[in-house]
């Protein structure tokens, strides 16, 4: 097990380094520069002096190849740089909004799971009954519901209507802050959970291995505690750890949105300004999330199916 | 038509007058909203020149000068009185002596000193650095060649002497929040930018980064009876439709609206009588490039603009959230020249000055522009039609803001659509026509008419504000005959407030930015905000 795990950790790094150096070569050519970008909003005309001042302060004006040194340098020593916009280090800002962004991921993944998986599970164990019609109908409209309007529609009815909830913000971190934001984000999740947790349970209902468990006199409720849930594990944790691992880069929108102070807002606001070493970082940062995740994942398959790591 | 929208300015001037006029009430919290972005960038005003950050900067500091909306001019702040030498170049300010920083310490000219040296000091490299050269010897502070700014001198501690580079009116650059006035009894500079102490009539409370500043009443502020809040919540909603629910849903007390809202809110009953209008500083054109050869002749750029049907585009697209242009100076100028008709819907004309040009046949050209919704590729759009019938074909050439930025600033463009400030400051905003001025600064269509540089040399030297308003009215003309741009819009901000709000002011150089310190809540606010 042990070295089935390094392996995985191992295998994480050059993921990694391939990532910065894309994030890289991307901000290099795209037009537009962070001192430039100081006078796009049109409220103020160029100024000539101050764009080259701030160009040889950043180190703009060096050639891209000696920029690429001092990148990947600072990278070996885990340091991300400093922002153009804020002049503080990169990593202070991310960690600022990492907790509000971790919240809003974990809400929305328990809010999926907690109500996805049993729903799936219920309409596998009843195919063709209402409640799995209702359930795939669902599960296809979350899917097919695009998160901005989903939102609204939600802060139009428990916020502008029924006045239960706040419309926005973060207030001070309370559950009713986080509600409408993340079942937003949780919506499209919890679908796909439902539908994947609905195949997988019918793929292991129709097993041969079932019908020997029901030949043996096995009771039904032992059958889909024993078996069913079991073997259909691996297909969940799957479908829950590859959307856990995106959520964080799916909840830009979101938290634009709700104005949730996470780091998908920070990685909006730092694009649009070219402030470069917090696009970067934050990329970094959301990708690595992800492979941590998908690692955890793998683990975790290796604990319930012992043939992966045999694999 | 320009009458009808002087009038129409005016009255939104008075909307904001008449809820100052009824009795003020002490308490209260204010949500207010911070709508441009997701974020404060840093709390160290100073060194950023976003108008996000002005909403802190308001609250928190002062300058020497601030912005007199009703006025419509800069006024002395952090002074009593100045004295002004016969050229017009040496103003000795009387400081007030009752200004007082949120850490105890008194304002002296001291204060003054280092914050101009801090916002100048080349390597901090901050944006301020170009209000703070109209001081004499700045530049060379600036460019490292001078330890100290030569035209800063400490009389006593309530007395600063300041000789400008010229007979120029300082308040312009000097009430800018990038040249607010910081203490200079504190060691460590990098505090500014998480525990801010300033003079203003709000001390900083807390900062939840992406979500909101939060600012609490000071007692020592030096205005007597005066902030009348207890609190203001500065919040970050950069999504107009989220703005839009929880305006309604009376989370926040004021929003700034975008077109459509606009036409939204004015249609509801419970809405519309709560609309604060001014025609803001910014002047929304096509720029044409000289080095484009139909550029080249003046007939083609006037046949432009009469081949456009700009009140049409104002009405039908930007839903009037805005004021037809009749030159680049905006309505609230004080050279605003009212007489001026701007270039009408004439077809006919303009075929005929491309006739005379040589372009009978028409030609085409391309516009570089950001998918913005009142000066970006939808304006772009609407024009196609237009020009195509006097023969010209235009292809939008959509990119992001930033790169239109990179491409306006570079000359690389045929043509460009943006919004650029024109003001408050006639003269500064003109001087980007001035043959002198870089391209790569404002002079973005590579202006250049001696009659016009002429004008404006006379108005940088004539001190009498009547004489100077006419020659730069004058060389507004000139600009608009010429026609480097097409003359499309001055933007008319909105913004929309509770009816509880009062004091709220038309500021024309950025509506969304209030004194704070004028604004009193009535006793028919929610109870979570009285």
């Amino acid at each position: 097990m042990l070295r089935f795990t390094l392996r995985r950790i191992l295998q994480v790094a050059p993921t990694v380094v391939v990532v910065a150096l894309l994030i890289f070569v991307i901000f290099s050519v795209v037009p537009g520069t962070f001192a430039v970008s100081l006078f796009a909003d049109g409220k103020r005309a160029a100024d000539p002096q101050l764009i080259a001042r701030l160009n040889e302060e950043f180190g703009l004006n060096k050639p891209l190849m000696e920029r690429f040194v001092t990148y990947v340098t600072d990278l070996a020593r885990f340091d991300l740089g400093t922002s153009f916009r804020t002049r503080q280090p990169v990593v202070d800002l991310i960690s600022d909004r990492m907790g509000a962004s971790l919240q809003l991921s974990v809400a929305a993944m328990v809010f999926a799971i907690v109500v996805g998986v049993p729903l799936g599970f219920l309409a596998a164990l009843r195919p063709g009954s209402i409640l799995d019609t209702t359930t795939m109908i669902g599960a296809i409209s979350g899917l097919s519901l695009p998160d901005f309007w989903f939102g609204l529609l939600l802060m139009y009815l428990f916020a502008l209507q029924l006045n239960w909830l706040p419309s926005f913000g973060y207030g001070d971190g309370s559950l009713r802050n986080l509600i409408l934001p993340a079942v937003t984000l949780g919506v499209a999740p919890l679908a796909l959970l439902a539908r994947t947790t609905r195949a997988g349970v019918l793929d292991v209902l129709n097993a041969d291995f079932i019908r020997t468990a029901h030949s043996k006199g096995m009771s039904e409720a032992k059958v889909v505690r024993w078996h069913v849930s079991r073997n259909a594990l691996v297909l969940i944790v799957t479908t829950v750890g590859l959307q856990f691992g995106s959520l964080i880069g799916q909840a830009v929108v979101i938290e634009k949105l709700f104005a949730w102070p996470g780091i998908g807002s920070l990685l909006v606001d730092s694009v649009a300004i070219r402030d470069i070493p917090v696009v970067q970082g934050t990329i970094l940062v959301i990708v690595l999330w992800f492979l941590i995740i998908n690692t955890a994942v793998d683990l975790v398959y290796a604990a319930i199916d012992p043939r992966i790591k045999q694999e | 038509m320009l009458k009808r929208l002087t009038l129409a300015a005016m009255l939104s001037l008075g909307v904001a007058t008449g809820a100052l006029a009824a009795g003020e009430r002490h308490g209260g919290t204010l949500v207010f909203t911070a709508p441009y972005g997701s974020s404060f960038a840093t709390l160290d005003v100073q060194a950023s020149p976003n108008t996000q950050e002005e909403f802190i900067a308001q609250a928190i500091h002062r300058a020497l000068y601030s912005w007199d909306s009703i006025q419509n001019k800069p006024v002395l702040e952090l002074a009593r009185s100045e004295d002004v030498s016969e050229d017009g170049t040496v103003h000795t300010y009387h400081l007030r002596d009752n200004a007082i920083f949120h850490n105890g310490k008194p304002l002296t000219a001291d204060d003054i000193i280092y914050s101009y040296r801090r916002i100048a000091n080349p390597k901090n490299a901050f944006p301020g650095a170009s209000y703070i050269a109209v001081i004499k010897g700045a530049d060379d502070f600036i460019a490292g060649k001078a330890k100290e700014i030569s035209g800063l001198k400490k009389i006593d501690d309530h007395t600063l002497e300041i000789t400008f580079v010229g007979p120029i009116n300082p308040g312009f650059s000097l009430m800018q929040n990038t040249t607010v006035i910081y203490p200079s009894d504190v060691k460590d500079e990098s505090s500014f930018a998480k525990t801010p102490v300033g003079l203003g009539a709000f001390v900083f409370k807390e900062h939840v980064p992406g979500s909101q500043v939060v600012v609490e009443k000071f007692d020592r502020y030096y205005e007597e009876g005066k902030p009348y809040l207890d609190r203001i919540n500065i919040t970050l909603m950069g999504e107009d439709a989220a703005r839009d629910i929880a305006f309604r849903n009376k989370e926040i007390d004021v929003s700034i609206l975008g077109p459509t809202q606009y036409q939204a809110y004015q249609g509801e009953d419970a809405l519309k009588d709560y609309l604060l209008e001014v025609a803001e500083v910014y002047t929304r054109t096509i720029g044409f490039n000289p080095s484009f050869e139909p550029f080249k002749d003046k007939r083609v750029r006037q046949a432009i603009n009469y081949a456009i049907n700009t009140p049409l585009i104002v009405e039908r697209l930007v839903k009037n959230k805005a004021y037809p242009a009749s030159g680049w100076l905006p309505l609230s100028s004080p050279a605003f020249d009212k007489d001026k008709a701007p270039y009408a819907f004439d077809p006919d004309k303009a075929k005929a000055l491309l006739a005379e040009a040589g372009y009978a046949d028409g030609f085409e050209f391309e516009v570089t522009a950001s998918p913005n919704e009142s000066w970006g590729v939808p304006i772009v759009e609407a024009i196609l039609p237009m020009l195509k019938k006097v023969g010209i074909t235009v292809k939008p050439k959509p990119v992001e803001s930033s790169a239109l930025g990179d491409a306006v600033t570079s000359g690389n463009f045929s043509a460009y659509i943006w919004s650029i400030p024109s003001g408050p400051d006639p003269l500064n905003a003109l001087r980007c026509f001035l043959s002198t001025t870089p391209q790569s600064a404002c002079n973005y269509s590579s202006y250049a008419n001696p009659e016009f540089d002429t004008l404006f040399r006379a108005a940088e030297q004539e001190r009498d504000p009547t004489r100077q308003s006419d020659l730069l009215r004058q060389a507004n003309n000139i600009v608009q005959d010429d026609a480097p741009v097409w003359f499309f819009n001055y933007n008319k901000a909105v913004m929309a407030y509770q009816p509880w709000i009062h004091g709220l002011v038309p500021n024309a150089t950025e509506l969304a930015v209030q004194p704070y310190d004028e604004i009193w809540i009535d006793e028919t606010a929610p109870d979570a905000r009285r």
